[in-house]
């Protein structure tokens, strides 16, 4: 958009995607972190393409090569290579493909869940909302953590056991928003002539109640992929997460920590890459919240 | 007042009845605890004998009113490991933990409440500015790495305070920065725009009008409305805390009773973890309900809702 459109435009009354788009690219946030996060995802998905080295291959003559910066750095090893001889960045985009795969997937799980017990809990109300908010309660009270760590230990660490547990606990935040932003919504009066015109109640939740409260399940979405990247990471760090030899970022951390007081840019790597891939996530978030729905804006 | 009392506390039970049977099934649907009690190249015979031994063989339904009767009274069965009473050990363990969680907390609104308040006080101001970048910071911050590197910095490289253990104060320094700095952005966003709320209030404009200092009106009239809801959360904040203490007491080798669930964790000591994990959110569930009371206390609207 050049400058001559913008105030032809504001003569005339802008239209509402032309407002949006200039909300959208007014947003430092946004932008900052939309920017970001597509670095990353590209990275992840042209992982094969762009690593230099395979992530798995071993090279024990030539373990904790330093990064280019250093002295003994070489353009041959960017990163440097972690204890195994493993190329440190070539694991590095392998994991970003771990860590947005976690993220979505749970995000997918949990916002499922969440939105569904949101959504009739806050369109019925009386009982369902009752039994809703009393499972949301129990729910909280469950050290995350804990359960989460306790459940991996015995199912094995795997992809798909770090997934299903994290799906499974973090659906909290989509049924308290969802339920809250339903229940706004319920009594208005499009709601109700849709009801007036026989709407089953199926038909009325997809079309009339969902479209309008995607733009916060859009948001929590963002939250919750965020939350489930670092438990990821925590879990993993711990040791009863992903397994190795997968390049987990969290496990990258946990097999660089042995080596803290000697090579302490092997942890301070993939927790840049960790917190960039945070960052990012939230800023868009944010971003989002605020483009969308300005005046919610604090 | 009474009835929203007994009301609340009705519904406390309740929540901690059924987070101590979904983590008991838990640990049951995930596999035989005789198999990996029995250790690695264990007979059929060995497993059977162990299963006999835990009574793992009854009804998971029998043993869980047994589990549940125990622990009702305090006896939360002995140790796998330790071979002693679980509630032995817990007891020993969790004053650290609390010390660590009380700290943390109190570092937490130390930073956060005021920096809200002058946040709100001059929204957009350089100082608002610092708060929301500390906060996003905070966000994206993955605690154990944060963790890491104040170890790097602080302990190995300048040797302010010592790397692991929990044998002084000093070693709860790091500790608390790191769980603390968890739960300021939280606490800090709230305070912000609850002051920006109450501050366009009447009766600030009354207040300010009738010539009050401005440092009276902003703490005595302002902040103690604002800060209603966040007594609410700083209470849930604590709570995930306690949870969070895993993470941070591993790193630190702190030796709490966080630390002791993820060592049990990966000891297959299930009686341990159960207590834990019960112990755990009884903490969470009383904190809340402390909330709610103080809450009610503080805001009357709340009382009849």
């Amino acid at each position: 958009m050049n400058a001559q459109t913008v105030d032809t435009a504001e003569n005339t009354g802008p239209s509402q995607s032309a407002q949006m788009r200039r909300r959208i690219f007014r947003h430092f946030g946004l932008l900052i972190g939309g920017g970001i996060l597509i670095a990353i995802v590209l990275g992840a998905l042209l992982a094969g393409a762009l690593a230099p080295h395979d992530p798995y291959a071993q090279d024990l003559a030539n373990r904790f090569a330093d990064p280019v910066w250093k002295e003994a750095g070489s353009w041959e090893y960017i990163l440097g290579t972690d204890h195994l001889g493993r190329d440190y960045l070539s694991r590095l985009l392998y994991g970003a493909r771990i860590s947005l795969l976690i993220g979505l997937v749970t995000a997918l799980i949990s916002g499922v869940i969440g939105t569904i017990m949101g959504v009739s809990a806050g369109y019925f109300g009386g009982k369902v909302d009752a039994v809703v908010m009393f499972l949301i309660t129990v729910r909280l009270s469950m050290p995350v953590v804990l359960v989460a760590l306790a459940v991996v230990a015995l199912f094995g660490g795997s992809l798909l056991v770090v997934v299903t547990v994290l799906g499974l606990l973090l659906w909290d935040r989509f049924a308290v928003v969802m339920r809250s932003s339903t229940m706004q919504i319920r009594g208005l009066d499009y709601v109700t002539s849709a009801k007036a015109l026989g709407c089953s109640t199926l038909r009325i939740l997809l079309t009339e109640i969902m479209p309008n409260v995607l733009n916060n399940l859009i948001v929590i979405v963002t939250l919750e992929m965020a939350h489930a990247i670092i438990l990821e990471a925590a879990l993993s760090f711990l040791g009863l997460g992903v397994q190795p030899p997968l390049p987990s970022w969290g496990l990258m951390i946990s097999e660089g920590k042995n080596m803290l007081l000697f090579e302490p840019w092997l942890i301070t790597i993939p927790g840049v890459a960790l917190f960039a891939l945070i960052f990012a996530i939230n800023m868009l978030g944010d971003g989002i919240r605020d483009v969308t729905a300005p005046e919610n804006r604090n | 007042m009474l009835r929203f009392f007994l009301k609340r506390l009705g519904l406390a039970a309740l929540v901690a009845f059924t987070v101590s049977l979904i983590s008991f099934s838990l640990l049951f649907l995930a596999g035989d605890p005789a198999i990996a009690l029995a250790g690695e190249g264990a007979t059929d015979a060995d497993i059977e004998a162990v299963r006999i031994q835990y009574g793992f063989d009854r009804p998971v339904l029998e043993q869980y009113g047994g589990w549940l009767g125990n622990a009702l009274t305090g006896d939360f069965g002995d140790s796998y490991y330790f071979k002693t009473p679980v509630i032995h050990l817990v007891a020993e363990k969790i004053p650290i933990t609390m010390t660590l969680g009380l700290c943390a907390i109190s570092f937490a609104i130390l930073l956060s409440i005021p920096l809200g308040v002058l946040a709100a006080v001059k929204p957009n101001s350089l100082i608002d500015r610092f708060a929301l970048f500390l906060s996003v910071i905070g966000q994206a911050m993955p605690s154990f790495w944060f963790g890491l590197i104040l170890i790097v910095i602080f302990a190995v490289n300048l040797g302010w305070v010592p790397v692991s253990g929990s044998d002084s104060w000093r070693h709860f320094i790091l500790p608390t920065v790191v769980l603390g700095y968890y739960a300021t952005p939280a606490i800090m966003r709230l305070t912000r725009a609850g002051m920006l709320e109450v501050l366009r209030a009447d009766y600030i404009r009354t207040a300010r009008a009738k010539g009050i200092r401005p440092g009276k009106v902003l703490f005595k009239h302002a902040l103690r409305n604002a800060v209603i809801p966040v007594v609410g959360l700083t209470a849930v904040q604590l709570g995930f805390m306690l949870g969070g203490s895993v993470i941070i007491e591993s790193i630190f080798a702190l030796n709490g009773a966080g630390f002791l669930a993820f060592e049990s964790i990966s000891r297959n000591d299930f009686p341990t973890v159960q207590a834990l994990i019960l112990i755990f959110s009884l903490i969470y569930v009383l904190l809340t309900l402390l909330a709610d009371l103080l809450n009610a206390w503080l805001d009357p609207r709340i009382r009849e809702a």
